[in-house]
């Protein structure tokens, strides 16, 4: 963030300061809380409504609805929370196909989205918006991280492979945007697919000395138990997404050891990931998630900003949003100028604390990243 | 005992003045519902085409339904970002007009309906139900993959297409499409079940020799009824496309199959206005349960079965305690 | 490419192709016998998996799992029969389809309430982890080996029961006229219960086995199912040896499909555009194939006109 900015922000502070919690403010979220996703989603709400119990706020009505991972669902519901609920901000969508269906159409009617997840880089482009905000990310960071760990880690001759659809492919792409070896060879899966053998049988054959992997949710399940299985030793590289807390006790000791780039992990050491780390546990009785924290802080920077200004005041909000006034999980956190966030980004290990299998930070992967569409983003 | 045709009257004036009424007391909401109930039904009018008048069990509707969905989102798209579909053999612009947008909704719907007919309809019974159910896969499976429109990601249509005369972003006018639509889809479908195709349909259902030993060859009947069919749920694909202003795969799973047939047997299977009533009553109960439970599916699934097992003539069915003789 | 990387690829054709006869199996036994389309068979694939799941964690023994999937899947397949299936014989297709579509609802929020959202830890026994050496300097998935044997175990006791028992005489006999079976003196009520068991044990065997090396969750079986559709009308509905070779047929083809297409299409394209096409493509291919046997011979391939 600029200077300018941030003293417009700090005037905007001075001069708001009474019009806080002038009005109950409307929140509507939109999750995956059945099906396939809902893990995400419902740790996503969790974290979220955790922060809003936790600061004790009681002008903010957060409406919940369940999206089912649908985009005409997602679509439907933003509809009546903007037209039948009179919602001031939106939130909560996971799946970046679902944020496309959703977010143009929200921020157009003038609400303002705070993303605890998906972050197209469609919407952080050319697709900016001065409502838009996503606080988890730019979908390509993670990915980004893993092509730069490979490199510090000295691999050579990598072998990448992602699901074949729009996420996959940016996942790819963000990988080899700093990875500077050869690859082995890059294959794409089918969505949803289950069974990896053919892939795994391919990265055997290529002479790899390291694996990048991006498999969302079961596939990423299935993909690390076969490869376990499969007598291949090649180390593993992911996003954080496949060693997630919610995923990692179905997968098992076959994940152990695995190298992952997440922006958060519960061994960061700071008050307020304490904070997190401990009501989350003690509200929900188990170790809250990467999405669990997405949703956490994106509360608390609405707050933050709820403290300073009204929605309806939408400038103003704007403004308060954009200052990141807020004491994050990850530590440091700010704005680039297309409302993504600037954030380092952690080299995690799977390992076992009991009978627990978590993630340990082990080193940097990327200081003050920020995302590689700044620069194509006019608001 | 009620009479069925007051039932039927009752319902459409229902799915009427509700919007109406709702928009006059500004709550557009329940105006997107309604306008989705009459695109479910006017979908679920084309599969009963199908599936009630000539007793083709088609699990594969989904397909006719996406590629309609489709057919709206590519042209859109095009003309958003100023890209002719084709250059050679001669231009093809985009376009946002419906009046343009509905024939090649129509069109492309009944190419697919006629390509997959025509193998389709080599079997029947339980094999057409397979075949139709993976047919509609394979095209799910392409929308997926294919990555120039959006794949799994999907095809926003920022700004809803537009019809003459109309501001089709207001709830209420396009309500008022998609209403036309549903009116025009269930009348020709009640002209074509008392026209002579439509009898010989029916016959060729009932019993397949006699429909032969008069001439006819059920293969073609059939297929010309599938391809019906298919294009009107085509149609309502395309509207549902400019609803949500979005089109993604989803509109081809499975999933959505099933949902269509099951508009259908909820309201009562091969009754003009059972769709209607099917469609309005899943979205009513998708309304009211999606928010007291996040497992209301489970309860959809049990009165579901309840209906199948023991009201087989539908919400129509019980209302007028009648069961349908077709 | 190597002469080990192409047998590993066939074996995985083969693994994939023993499982799905495995499910086509009972689909096709319960067509066969009552006429009855069963789209819930995915949900006793996942019933069987979460049995598995659930049994091998609270005793730690894979085989006690292994051993509870057949008993959920058979005792879900039994009560199922009794309570639904049984008023749907002398109904249409139309209500079957919808009546076991409502039963794929009912499973799959069920299991969602009892089990949450999140996807079970199942893993491979210790005595079957590891891989073996393959000829040709590759190596190969134990388990998966096993997987392979496993099912054709199945496919010969299922050709044994259906050719040597009294049961199996008795279920030609049903298939063939059922008048005339009652006629015999046979209870029929409990044929039909019995064999839709047995179908749905062999589901819950196969979710169990292929659970332990995928994802145990909820939406598991309906993939799985509709790719056993597409093996049983290839196969021709009815018939046990079509389901086994349309099994294969299908398995091989996926596999090869999407392991040889992109590779064929990088030579005459950029190696991006080639991944992205024939994935694409590989993705349409058994679809592809079925279309071909029903051209071909529209009852499938042992199965009879209809």
């Amino acid at each position: 963030m600029n200077l300018i900015t941030k003293s417009l922000a700090a005037l905007a502070v001075l001069g708001m300061t009474s019009a806080a919690f002038a009005e109950p403010v409307k929140v509507g979220m939109i999750t995956t809380l059945s099906g396939g996703g809902a893990s995400l989603g419902i740790d996503a709400r969790d974290g979220f409504m955790l922060a809003i119990k936790q600061s004790g706020n009681k002008d903010v009505d957060v409406v919940i609805e369940d999206d089912q991972r649908k985009p005409d669902v997602a679509v439907q519901i933003a509809d009546k929370m903007i037209q039948s609920d009179k919602v001031d901000i939106l939130t909560g969508i996971i799946w970046s196909n679902l944020a496309m269906a959703v977010v143009p159409a929200a921020v157009a009617q003038g609400k303002f989205y705070l993303s605890v997840n998906a972050a197209p880089s469609q919407l952080a482009g050319k697709g900016c918006n001065a409502h838009y905000f996503s606080v988890s990310y730019q979908n390509d960071n993670l990915h980004e991280a893993a092509g730069a760990y490979a490199t510090d880690a000295g691999y050579k001759n990598t072998f990448i492979l992602a699901p074949n659809y729009p996420a996959g492919k940016d996942s790819l792409t963000g990988f080899k945007r700093f990875y500077k070896g050869e690859l082995a060879g890059e294959v794409y899966t089918q969505l949803g697919q289950t069974d990896y053998a053919a892939e795994i049988a391919q990265i055997r054959a290529s002479g790899a000395d390291s694996v990048f992997f991006f498999l969302p949710g079961g596939m990423g399940i299935a993909f690390m138990k076969q490869y376990a299985q499969s007598g291949v030793d090649i180390p593993l590289i992911g996003p954080a997404f496949s060693f997630d807390q919610g995923i990692l006790q179905a997968v098992g000791d076959a994940a152990l050891g695995v190298k992952n780039t997440a922006n958060w992990s519960k061994d960061i050491d700071n008050a307020a990931n304490k904070a997190f780390v401990e009501g989350f546990q003690a509200e929900y009785d188990r170790l809250p998630s990467i999405y669990a924290s997405y949703g956490y802080d994106t509360a608390n920077l609405m707050l933050s900003a709820l403290a300073k200004a009204s929605p309806s005041d939408a400038d103003a909000f704007q403004k308060a949003l954009e200052a990141a006034d807020f004491n994050s999980v990850r530590g440091k956190f700010s704005f680039a100028s297309n409302h993504h966030p600037i954030q380092d980004i952690y080299v995690r290990e799977v390992v076992k604390e009991g009978d627990i299998l978590t993630n340990k930070i082990v080193g940097t992967a990327m200081t003050d990243r920020s995302n590689a569409y700044v620069d194509d983003c006019k608001m | 005992m009620l009479r069925e045709t007051p039932v039927n009257i009752a319902l459409v004036l229902l799915l009427l003045t509700v919007p109406v009424a709702a928009s006059a007391m500004d709550e557009p909401f329940i105006v997107t519902l309604a306008t989705k109930v009459a695109i479910f039904a006017t979908a679920a009018v084309g599969l009963n085409i199908a599936l009630g008048h000539g007793g083709l069990v088609s699990f594969g509707h989904a397909a006719f339904f996406g590629i309609g969905g489709y057919g709206a989102g590519i042209l859109a798209s095009h003309a958003q970002n100023y890209e002719p579909l084709m250059t050679w053999p001669f231009t093809v612009e985009g376009t946002q007009q419906m009046l343009i947008i509905w024939p090649v909704a129509l069109l492309a719907g009944g190419i697919a309906a006629l390509a997959i007919g025509a193998l389709s309809l080599r079997t029947s019974g339980v094999y057409f139900i397979m075949i139709t159910l993976a047919f509609a896969q394979m095209v799910f499976y392409f929308a997926v993959s294919w990555p120039a429109y959006g794949g799994e990601d999907g095809l926003p249509i920022y700004v809803r297409n537009s019809f003459p005369g109309l501001n089709t972003l207001r709830p209420l006018d396009f309500f008022a499409v998609a209403f036309v639509w549903f009116l025009a889809a269930t009348l020709f479908s009640i002209l074509l079940s008392r026209s002579r195709f439509g009898l010989a349909l029916q016959g060729a259902r009932q019993n397949v020799e006699r429909v032969r030993a008069v001439g006819i060859d059920p293969y073609r009947l059939r297929l010309v009824a599938f391809t019906i069919s298919g294009m009107i749920t085509a149609l309502a694909g395309a509207l549902y496309a400019d609803l949500n202003r979005f089109v993604s795969p989803s509109m081809l799973s499975w999933q959505t199959s099933g949902e269509i047939m099951v508009f259908i047997i909820l309201g009562g299977v091969g009754r003009h206005f059972g769709p209607l009533a099917g469609a309005a009553l899943f979205i009513l109960l998708e309304y009211a349960l999606g928010g007291v439970s996040e497992y209301w599916k489970f309860l959809l699934g049990v009165l579901l079965l309840l209906v199948v097992l023991f009201a087989h003539g539908g919400l129509i069915g019980v209302v007028t305690r009648r069961r349908h003789h077709g | 490419m190597s002469a080990a990387l192409l047998i590993e690829q066939v074996l995985n054709g083969l693994q994939l192709g023993v499982m799905l006869f495995v499910m086509a199996a009972g689909l096709t036994l319960i067509f066969g016998v009552m006429g009855l389309i069963n789209l819930a068979h995915g949900s006793l694939y996942m019933v069987g998996a979460f049995a598995c799941a659930a049994v091998a964690a609270a005793t730690g023994s894979f085989w006690l799992g292994l051993a509870a999937s057949l008993a959920a899947a058979a005792i879900t397949g039994a009560i199922v029969e009794i309570v639904v299936i049984r008023r749907l014989y002398s109904r249409d297709h139309l209500d079957q389809v919808l009546a076991t579509f409502a039963l794929i609802l009912i499973f799959s929020e069920g299991t969602r309430w009892l089990f949450g959202s999140f996807p079970l830890y199942l893993d491979v026994p210790p005595i079957l982890s590891g891989a073996v050496p393959l000829p040709g300097g590759g190596a190969y998935s134990l388990y998966r080996l096993a997987i392979i044997g496993a099912g054709i175990l199945v496919a010969a006791g299922l050709f044994l029961l259906i050719g040597r028992t009294r049961l199996g005489i008795r279920i030609r006999a049903g298939e063939a006229d059922r008048e005339m079976i009652a006629a015999l003196g046979v209870d029929i009520g409990r044929l039909y219960t019995m064999v839709f068991a047995l179908g749905a044990a062999l589901a819950g065997f196969a979710g169990a086995l292929v659970g332990t090396i995928q994802s145990v969750q909820v939406g598991m079986g309906e993939p799985v199912l509709i790719l056993a559709f597409v093996v049983i009308v290839i196969g021709g509905i009815g018939s046990i040896k079509g389901a086994f070779i349309g099994a294969l047929l299908v398995g091989i083809t996926d596999t090869l499909g999407r392991f040889l297409l992109p590779i064929a299409f990088g030579t005459v394209m950029n190696a991006s555009d080639a991944t992205a096409v024939g994935s694409a493509l590989a993705s349409m291919l058994i679809y592809i194939l079925m279309a071909v046997v029903l051209v071909v011979r529209p009852g499938g391939l042992y199965g009879t006109a209809t």
